[in-house]
């Protein structure tokens, strides 16, 4: 929820060029009738999220809040779905009026948009297990502190000298608090209380490690909205509504009461140019992404070539075992296939990231080298086999030097093609907190305003990797096939 | 060295072989003729239990072929028949991606696990004894079909057989190649091998055969001395 949008910098400079500039906003809202305003279901409870009882119905403290403000506004309010990353895009794109969902003040989103007065002061909460001796930040020098990717919390995390682990979801970090596999998660209070801090073997210390606030985000140029709105909210302050609110949704502390804090300044711990160690980071995350697609595919070329040879060979119960195997890999997401290895089955295996990297990619791209080696071993032709049976070769000697060989040679391109393919999709294992090529572009993107460089760099370094490897295994093939052109029959 | 008895072999509903009964003395060598279609080529491959079949038995080379061999315990015999039984196919069926030597050279190796060295020792003879001893470092698809028909039959020498099958083995070379091919069988023949060929071409038939087995409707008829 407290994420600055990953997307935020990629799409800014499209939006900065087509935005309309604001204003006027408010004559439109009192012409309408209704104020329409973006916010992402995502973000989950208590912010803005579906009414169990009735999913078409949005609930939330931010919807409980919008309401009495358009109620003091005089007129209805209609959220609008929109992805967190591209709220503010979508904002000065003129999607919607306004923006409310778990939006920090910081001096970078004061630049960029209007924000009005905070309608909540949140904590930055550190989170430790139950039999950790850390009472501070300041002792967590070295160790594994989780967090949400671009969030406030990231950012401080960046001026400590700890090892950051980035998720994408709310309950992970603390999932791998309890398990181990982080020593620490900071995130807000509003998450921490919800999500955290009532687990098991989880404490959450109470010093606030640093103070933020939620604001309502307008267009530049629409002070009268943002004016009109800060009066509402100062009156709901005033009458006790909002404190009301808040109230009816656990959120209220002492907090609320004490001076708002100041809108949070840059942390110097983030790039402001890509310099020489922005280029040593992305080597550092182009080594992570060749490692584990390289570890993957030497887990699944072993694996796909049992599974094709029970499919094509193998006892009848041998064969619908591996057809199982490759429908259930190949018809399911890789994605929710890392969630499962990672996550799912913590409290059963505790893997560490990078493993539970390369066996996901591993298993999931063994389906598909099955079906290519599959394919390959039907190619070869019939009087092969016959051929090496007359021969007095076995089973297991006719494939190992007669009908494997040959089918390597037709697999191949295939082979090729896949593990490009995986370099590609390696990308994925950054939800479970591996930071590797594209994760370390999207990072850049946001610290350096602009997604041009980071984009192009990270372009350059997957065809670093993926070039060469092509022109490798086209050599390796032309010789392959040079040595046997044609065939015999 | 070979005698056959009550041979029954069916392809489905098919019978293809009805109760065969034949002899082949040491160092005879048969041809086996007939309209296409008859069961030539099924009664050489039940000769190596290529084809399994359903009644009768077959021995060849002192070993014993029965129906419902394909089973793990009959393993070693099968082995035993494919080292004593070599044989050479229309298509020659040459491992395309090894060389000649390393054709020849597999099936020793690999079946009979003897030394590498002296396997290739042996096999270079062979590839010279059928007139190929530059061409050991080939690949199949550097070779004329009648190169490569004489690399298959190496290959089918190397493990020192008593028996040689040939299904067909001019039946896809132009007529110029036949000859060195025909050669080579001739050769062995005269060196006293037991020699069984499938053809539907007489002259070829009659240039290396002193019997002939006609085979037509699943039975044999014997065609002697000619």
């Amino acid at each position: 929820m407290l994420r600055t949008a990953s997307l935020v910098a990629l799409t800014s400079c499209l939006c900065a060029c087509s935005g309309d500039g604001g204003g006027g906003t408010l004559d439109k809202i009192r012409a309408r009738g209704v104020v329409e305003w973006g916010a992402d279901l995502q973000g989950g409870e208590p912010y803005v999220f579906e009414d169990p009882d009735h999913p078409s119905v949005f609930i939330g403290f931010e919807v409980d809040i919008m309401a009495a403000l358009a109620r003091r506004l005089g007129v209805k309010q209609a959220p609008q779905q929109y992805n967190w990353s591209n709220l503010i895009p979508s904002l000065e794109r003129g999607d919607f009026d306004l923006t409310m969902n778990g939006i920090e003040a910081t001096a970078e989103r004061a630049d960029r948009v209007l924000l009005s007065e905070p309608y909540y002061v949140y904590g930055e909460t550190l989170a430790v297990r139950d039999d950790s001796k850390v009472t501070s930040i300041d002792q967590l020098d070295g160790k594994a502190v989780a967090t949400l990717n671009q969030s406030v919390a990231h950012d401080i995390l960046l001026g400590k000298h700890v090892d950051i682990r980035l998720y994408e979801g709310v309950q992970e970090p603390y999932d791998d608090l309890v398990t181990g596999r982080v020593d620490a998660v900071l995130l807000d209070d509003v998450i921490a209380n919800r999500y955290g801090c009532n687990m098991k073997r989880v404490r959450c210390l109470p010093a606030d490690v640093a103070r933020g606030t939620y604001v309502i985000a307008f267009r530049k140029g629409d002070d009268d909205l943002k004016e009109a709105v800060d009066d509402a909210l100062q009156a709901m302050k005033d009458d006790g509504e909002l404190r009301q609110i808040l109230d009816k949704w656990q959120l209220w502390n002492h907090r609320q009461l004490e001076p708002a804090p100041a809108i949070l300044e840059p942390v110097s711990g983030r790039a402001r140019s890509f310099d020489g160690a922005q280029v040593g980071l992305f080597a550092e995350a182009a080594w992570v992404t060749l490692k584990v697609s390289f570890l993957a595919f030497l887990l699944a070329v072993p694996i796909g070539l049992l599974l094709a040879l029970g499919r094509v060979y193998g006892h009848p119960v041998v064969k619908v075992l591996s057809r199982v195997y490759i429908e259930l890999f190949r018809g399911t997401p890789v994605l929710l296939q890392l969630y499962v290895l990672y996550y799912a089955l913590a409290p059963i295996w505790e893997l560490d990231a990078m493993a539970a990297a390369v066996l996901g990619l591993g298993l999931n791209y063994a389906a598909y080298e099955a079906e290519v080696y599959r394919a390959a071993l039907l190619s070869v032709p019939r009087g092969q086999g016959e051929a090496a049976k007359a021969l007095g070769l076995d089973g297991w000697q006719t494939l190992r030097h007669v009908l494997v060989p040959q089918a390597f040679t037709t697999a191949l391109p295939a082979m090729t093609n896949d593990f490009v393919s995986l370099l590609k999709d390696s990308s994925l294992i950054s939800v479970i907190t591996v930071i590797e090529l594209t994760k370390r572009m999207t990072i850049a993107s946001v610290d350096l305003h602009g997604w041009l460089v980071p984009g192009l760099a990270c372009a350059a370094f997957y065809l670093v990797l993926s070039v060469p490897l092509s022109e490798l295994a086209r050599q390796l093939e032309r010789r392959l096939v040079r040595d046997q052109r044609t065939r015999t029959l | 060295m070979i005698s056959v008895r009550g041979l029954c072999k069916r392809h489905g509903a098919r019978v293809v072989l009805d109760g065969v009964d034949l002899d082949v003395e040491r160092g005879e060598t048969v041809a086996i003729v007939g309209p296409s279609g008859a069961g030539k080529s099924t009664l050489l491959r039940c000769m190596n239990y290529l084809e399994p079949f359903e009644a009768g038995s077959i021995e060849i080379a002192g070993l014993v072929l029965r129906p419902d061999m394909l089973r793990g315990a009959h393993r070693a015999t099968l082995r035993q028949v494919r080292t004593k039984v070599g044989m050479v196919f229309q298509q020659f069926h040459l491992f395309p991606h090894l060389t000649a030597l390393e054709n020849v050279t597999l099936a020793p190796r690999v079946v009979q696990g003897r030394e590498r060295a002296l396997v290739e020792q042996a096999a270079h003879q062979i590839l010279s004894r059928v007139g190929l001893a530059e061409r050991h470092g080939a690949y199949p698809h550097e070779l004329s079909g009648g190169q490569q028909q004489r690399v298959a039959i190496a290959r089918a020498l190397a493990a020192k057989p008593d028996v040689m099958l040939f299904d067909e083995p001019t039946s896809a070379l132009d007529p110029a190649l036949r000859t060195e091919v025909i050669q080579v069988i001739k050769s062995l023949a005269s060196d006293g091998m037991t020699i069984l060929v499938v053809t539907h071409e007489p002259t070829v038939a009659a240039a290396l055969a002193t019997r002939h087995w006609v085979v037509d409707a699943g039975k044999v008829s014997i065609v002697g001395d000619l």
